[in-house]
């Protein structure tokens, strides 16, 4: 962290403010994703998450920030949440050897009951689509954040 | 269950699948991108040939996602209609594709490269997403992913392109919207959004004010999206500057999926009873053959050869729409019903996606924009001009091509509707055709040289006795393209005599009850 690099002069309330809420944030964003009960929404932590992150950035620069979380690890967390929550439909037809439709569950019972799983499988389902779509909207936010920050910067140092 | 079943379903969800794999893998290595796109895409083009085949033997497929029964869950729904315009949209998309990879190499930055084959590949998905669906909400899900996508690849070259998306973006937004409230209405009287389902439950409310009003709304909803006059003023900026290959996936494909979608919510969700209760298809008619006129006119007056294209696309787009508009009162087994619209949308995806291409050689290789500065070409670029002469000449409709055989199916059409002012349009567009495509061939094979024209541009090019013919990866698809313009015109006529009527076309007159089977 460097303020004279940026321009900015960082203020040690707003860091230490930041610094003590990001993770109650985190643990809250993971929370509304997962849900108390049943399913929760998989959106709306996804905005939480990204929140901490951007209140993070705000704090401390987005030199730092992007130090935090590079480009290549966006691209790679934008496509694990697709992955996730297009595969827990796929993982249905590949288990049952195309017998199942998309996202069937109920075709592939027997595997789920000799791997244990039988009566938490509406469940995992759920968290695994809602985990997914979390990290895609986290994703999606923080590029989108940050194509917005960088050409602030950009035209700064031009002015 | 078959596989060939789980086709539908796949080419959907592996093509999300894929799009994102060329962003991971465009991190690893830029050149796979296009790779990963061509192989997914021909894999799916390959998939829709199985299910064409499937629905042609066997029958319709019925795909409920999840398991669920269809009012309650998501149904995938694959009859002849849509496992034909699934081939088009997949085989469209693997030509454009191919031309694309050395195309963008040339005209794109380096750092757009990974995201414009990702965009590309969820357009692909979106537009099968959009065929294959059964459900009308899901249909409207798809074709927002259709039109984002396009919205960004119309963009992706920077400047004057981004006022030309953004035009389309408000454009596209307000169509979408309006078909979104249509089926809002329809889903506050029926309760379901499954079409097979709100076909049974609408026919004792034909007479409700809202299912007319439902009908009208989606009409225009989708006359914004396929550029039906006098709701086109998106198309003409976003066809001409858009990259080459997406304009030609625009005008050969994207518009004739929103065709496509008109044609299902009409026939499978609404039925030939409710169109007879009021005169909404003649009005169709009237409005697609001042289409036809006034694409054609206007194409007349363009300077620019894309621009030229595009308006030459809004009137071709009032070729289809005016045999959806006589479909319900011919009943002829070889050219009644849905055949020479659907028989169309084939057509105009092979005629204009080779101009689109041709169009975008000239531009890969001399900058040429502009129909003056095409002077001499026709020798320097002889495969490239030569399919350029085929898809014109396909376009006026000389026999055998495509166009010719879109224009006696129409006549025919005429004659048996009664209606000879129609007849006298057609006539008088291929005539205007004529004029506008022989402009760009006079000025390609008859016009001298031309070397101050473009040789300050590329001067290394104009070297004496060098060939200047496009690479081959952009060759194999305007050629093929080209090629197909010829054959499929044989195709069509020869079944002719043959079948009695064409099957892909007869079996979906036989699905909503149109032409012979008029009950």
């Amino acid at each position: 962290m460097n303020p004279e690099s940026t321009g900015y002069k960082r203020d040690v309330i707003i860091q230490t403010t930041a610094k003590l809420m990001v993770p109650f944030i985190l643990v809250f964003g993971l929370y509304v994703m997962m849900g108390s009960e049943g399913t929760g929404g998989g959106f709306q932590g996804g905005c939480i998450l990204a929140a901490a992150y951007i209140l993070y950035v705000t704090a401390f620069g987005t030199e730092k920030g992007r130090v935090m979380m590079p480009e290549s690890w966006n691209t790679f967390f934008t496509s694990l949440g697709l992955y996730l929550y297009d595969g827990a439909g796929l993982v249905a037809i590949i288990l049952s050897l195309a017998a199942a439709q998309f996202l069937n569950y109920s075709a592939i019972w027997p595997l789920a009951n000799i791997l244990g799983i039988a009566e938490a499988r509406g469940y995992m389902v759920a968290f695994v689509v809602d985990v997914g779509i979390g990290i895609t909207v986290m994703a999606a936010f923080v590029s989108q954040f940050f194509d917005l920050a960088w050409k602030e910067k950009e035209e700064e140092k031009g002015e | 269950m078959l596989l060939v079943e789980q086709f539908p379903v796949l080419i959907v969800t592996t093509g999300v699948f894929a799009g994102y794999t060329i962003l991971i893998a465009g991190l690893v290595n830029r050149k796979s991108c296009a790779y990963i796109f061509l192989s997914v895409v021909f894999s799916h083009l390959i998939m829709s040939l199985f299910i064409l085949h499937h629905v042609l033997t066997v029958g319709t497929i019925h795909y409920w996602l999840g398991g669920w029964r269809p009012p309650w869950g998501i149904e995938y729904v694959v009859d002849a209609l849509n496992a034909y315009i699934l081939v088009i949209v997949l085989f469209l998309s693997l030509m454009a594709g191919l031309y694309a990879k050395r195309y963008e190499e040339h005209k794109l930055e380096e750092r757009k490269h990974v995201t414009y084959f990702t965009l590309f590949q969820l357009l692909v998905a979106g537009l099968c997403g959009v065929v294959v669906t059964g459900d009308v909400f899901n249909m409207y899900v798809l074709s927002e992913i259709v039109a984002l996508t396009a919205y960004a690849l119309i963009a992706s070259p920077g400047g004057r392109t981004l006022k030309a998306s953004y035009n389309y973006l408000v454009m596209g937004s307000v169509g979408i919207c309006f078909y979104l409230l249509g089926i809002g209405f329809l889903y506050s009287v029926t309760g379901t959004l499954n079409m097979a389902d709100m076909r049974i439950l609408l026919p004792p409310l034909y007479q409700n004010r809202l299912v007319f009003v439902a009908y009208a709304l989606i009409l225009v909803g989708f006359s914004i999206k396929m550029a039906l006059i006098p709701l086109h003023t998106w198309l003409p900026d976003a066809h001409a500057f858009a990259p080459s290959e997406i304009s030609a996936m625009l005008s050969g494909i994207i518009i004739e999926v929103y065709t496509y979608a008109f044609i299902r919510i009409s026939f499978s969700v609404f039925t030939v009873d409710f169109l007879r209760l009021l005169p909404i298809f003649d009005i169709i008619s009237w409005i697609a053959a001042i289409a036809i006129i006034y694409g054609s006119v206007l194409a007349i007056a363009q300077i620019n050869l894309k621009r030229m294209l595009a308006y030459s696309s809004v009137s071709q787009m009032g070729y289809i729409m005016l045999g959806v508009g006589l479909s319900i009162s011919t009943r002829s087994a070889l050219w009644g019903g849905l055949t020479p619209a659907l028989m169309h949308i084939l057509n105009h995806a092979l005629m204009k996606g080779c101009l689109f291409l041709v169009a975008g050689a000239f531009i890969y290789k001399f900058n040429a924009w502009n129909i003056t500065d095409l002077r001499g070409l026709g020798r320097k670029m002889p495969w490239t001009c030569g399919a350029f002469v085929l898809a014109a000449i396909s376009m006026i409709g000389v026999p055998p091509s495509v166009g010719f055989v879109t224009k006696v199916y129409l006549i025919f059409a005429f004659v048996e509707a009664g209606n000879f002012i129609f007849m006298a349009i057609l006539l008088l567009s291929a005539l205007l055709n004529l004029v506008y495509f022989w402009r760009v061939i006079e000025i390609l094979y008859m016009r001298p040289g031309g070397e101050e024209g473009h040789s300050e541009h590329h001067a290394e090019h104009a070297a004496p006795g060098k060939s200047e013919e496009i690479p081959l990866f952009m060759l194999i698809p305007v050629v093929t393209l080209a090629s197909l313009c010829m054959i499929m015109g044989i195709v069509w006529l020869t079944e002719i005599p043959i079948v009695g009527a064409i099957p892909i076309l007869d079996n979906v007159n036989k699905l909503f009850g149109l032409g012979a089977y008029t009950p």
